[in-house]
């Protein structure tokens, strides 16, 4: 493993924008009704997952809630298995029983994709836990949005992480709506970040649209919790370009302000900064965008042509290890059909 | 065998599993140095150390969620709720994200956690801390819920839902936890499978399906009976989910004639699963309705007469023997 510093800013840059072209493909894909249930897009925020990817090592935790594709994305699940979870295939990164708020990996650590606000929290909480358990020098990386530190669960796993003193960087990604409420109209707190100081967690505010701040400072606070495991909390100043999710016009702000935020944009800002420094050229650039492009179709095309999940597995991922006969109410079910495996007392049965 | 108590055998099924395997640890109140509020953690963090019997602050969703995490990458977290009236502070980790991971990750995280802890009506607790919490949990697929009535079926149940690889809950009887029974010595392995249930007495006029704090009740009411040459099978269900439908089945065929007594409510309670079970499967068998007997459809209610009005109890039982056997 190298040292993160040196882990090819190209290479972040060619992340960030295949997750930009994967989600809004999804968001084509959802239009054209290839796609079901939920669909929340990342479109604005790559910044934050893709940097915090990058200053950790492959073996580290990575939880996250319900806008949940970059960083899957951003952990290695290939775009073909994610693209097939959102159409529902068998061959998606939850087989097609998660959807677009439940991707999961385990292969790369990534513990999902949760869609219940905050409840996940208390689970990242106890992925640390495991790695203080079990004397590893692992670090849980935990995101969620700005709308989740108003929930219950979310002050007791920050109580719980400080107590316990466990390896965890709470990542808040504050893109300033909770769905269309604004953090001003949902927050008592100026900064969001005050609440770490309520749990004597060490807290920061950083550039979310900076790929590099935000990759140097959750290096050095791994750095440290490596050391001596302790939670820290960075809440990460972003903004998402889409509505909520894909049925939200997101008509609560300005075209103005989106147009402000659209200004910083951290692929573009990314770009910027590799080109004055003579790493990048536009036409090396202009590569790396058509190779997101076709990676995302060929996902697209792969989605297309996986296979359904099968009727008769619908029972098989109930129960590890099998064991418990399902309630099936089913009209049309043969009556006495466990009755009559077993031995019958009475001859009439 | 040797006789000792509900709450000895859970000790000693927690201790015994702490010690088998090193990825499970016990986490809940006051279980560390206040030695349990039930005080069946007597002992543990003594023998096993801050480390793997911990102490929380009162976090309900916390902890139980920080449990199910831990699960996620291969530990077999025991938690404990002080009773599972606190468990409802916890729905979510219990009911959404512990048997849901399994699917939802298409088979990537299974959960062994066992959630454990008094549940039932205990004595003058009120309405907010005498919740029969087992058809909440039965009903939801992913989960899987045990009853214990008696400290031999508390020990070999708990110790089977440690080694599970799912979310078990083992619902402890509160008001059972001094009682005393016979159990194995401690250097004989006491394995009790999940979807077992016991006749616990055999009879051939009536079968009483029962479980938990409700077994020692139709017990009673059993002996009673036999002095009215009323003949009852007392049926211990152990696990409500999953249910030993042939033990159900098998005793209805010898019988013919059913009372289910529950100590949960009556509306989408136990008893109307076993009963719909019973009539779809084996209706010809019957030579009578099925009548349950189980908590009155109220918040309970402090006040002590009125406590016992709303439970089941040995009359209300008695009553719906006669009735089903027409006698």
């Amino acid at each position: 493993m190298q040292p993160v510093e040196q882990r090819d800013e190209v290479e972040m840059l060619s992340l960030m924008l295949l997750i930009r072209r994967f989600e809004e493909r999804a968001s084509q894909q959802y239009q054209a009704q290839k796609i079901g249930g939920f669909c929340h897009l990342y479109i604005g925020q790559e910044a934050v997952v893709t940097g915090a990817v990058a200053a950790v090592r492959d073996d580290d935790y990575i939880i996250t809630a319900y806008r949940d594709h970059a960083h899957a994305l951003a952990r290695g699940t290939s775009a073909n298995a994610c693209m097939a979870e959102l159409f529902g295939k068998e061959t998606g990164c939850s087989r097609g029983l998660g959807g677009s708020m439940h991707f999961f990996d385990k292969q790369h650590h990534m513990y999902g994709g949760h869609a219940i606000v905050a409840a996940h929290i208390p689970l990242a909480v106890g992925l640390a836990f495991a790695i203080k358990y079990r004397g590893e020098d692992r670090v849980t990386l935990c995101f969620f949005g700005d709308g989740a530190i108003n929930q219950g669960a979310f002050h007791e796993a920050l109580n719980l992480a400080a107590l316990y003193k466990l390896p965890i960087v709470f990542i808040c990604e504050n893109n300033l709506f909770a769905m269309g409420t604004s953090v001003k109209r949902s927050t008592s707190l100026r900064q969001i970040v005050d609440r770490a100081e309520g749990y004597d967690i060490p807290g920061e505010i950083v550039d979310g649209m900076n790929f590099r701040e935000v990759r140097d400072k959750v290096a050095e606070i791994v750095d440290s919790i490596r050391k001596e495991p302790h939670p820290a909390f960075l809440e990460m100043r972003t903004y998402r370009y889409r509505g909520h999710s894909m049925s939200d016009p997101a008509s609560y702000r300005t075209k103005q302000e989106l147009e402000k935020y659209r200004l910083d944009d951290p692929i573009t800002r990314l770009r910027a900064q590799l080109t004055r420094e003579g790493k990048l050229t536009n036409e090396q650039f202009d590569l790396l965008d058509r190779r997101a492009k076709e990676t995302v179709l060929a996902a697209v095309k792969f989605a297309e042509n996986s296979p359904q999940p099968p009727l008769d597995t619908l029972y098989d991922y109930t129960y590890a290890n099998g064991s418990v006969e399902p309630a099936r109410h089913r009209p049309g079910e043969p009556a006495r059909a466990q009755f009559e495996q077993g031995p019958s007392p009475n001859k009439n049965l | 065998m040797r006789e000792i108590t509900y709450r000895q055998a859970l000790n000693e099924a927690l201790a015994e599993e702490l010690e088998r395997d090193p990825n499970v640890f016990l986490m809940g109140e006051e279980v560390a140095e206040y030695q349990g509020a039930y005080k069946v953690s007597h002992g543990l963090l003594q023998r096993f150390g801050p480390r793997r019997i911990i102490d929380t602050p009162i976090s309900e969703n916390g902890f139980a969620g920080l449990g199910v995490g831990a699960a996620m990458v291969g530990l077999r977290p025991i938690i404990e709720f002080m009773t599972f009236s606190f468990s409802l502070v916890a729905f979510d980790q219990v009911v959404n994200n512990a048997p849901n991971m399994f699917t939802m990750s298409g088979g990537q995280f299974n959960i062994p956690i066992t959630f454990r802890g008094p549940n039932g009506p205990a004595h003058q607790l009120g309405a907010t801390h005498s919740h029969a919490t087992e058809n909440f949990y039965a009903s939801v697929p992913g989960l899987k819920v045990c009853t214990p009535a008696t400290p031999r079926d508390a020990k070999g149940l708990l110790k089977t839902a440690v080694r599970d690889d799912n979310p078990v809950l083992v619902l402890e009887a509160e008001l059972l936890y001094s009682s005393k029974g016979m159990v194995e010595p401690p250097d004989e392995e006491l394995l009790i499978p999940l979807g077992k249930a016991e006749v616990k007495r055999e009879g051939s006029d009536v079968s009483i399906f029962c479980y938990a704090q409700t077994v020692p009740l139709a017990l009673k009411v059993a002996a009673q009976l036999e002095e009215e040459d009323i003949s009852a099978e007392i049926v211990d269900l152990r696990s409500i989910k999953p249910l030993d439908e042939k033990a159900i089945f098998d005793s209805v065929a010898k019988t013919h004639r059913v009372v289910i007594v529950e100590q949960d409510h009556p509306f989408c309670g136990v008893g109307a699963e076993v009963c719909y079970r019973i009539q779809k499967n084996i209706f010809d068998a019957l030579d009578a309705p099925i009548i349950r007997v189980s908590q009155e459809d109220v918040p309970m209610p402090y006040n002590e007469r009125l406590e016992k009005a709303v439970l089941p109890n040995a009359e209300k039982l008695v009553a719906a023997v006669k009735q089903v056997c027409y006698a």
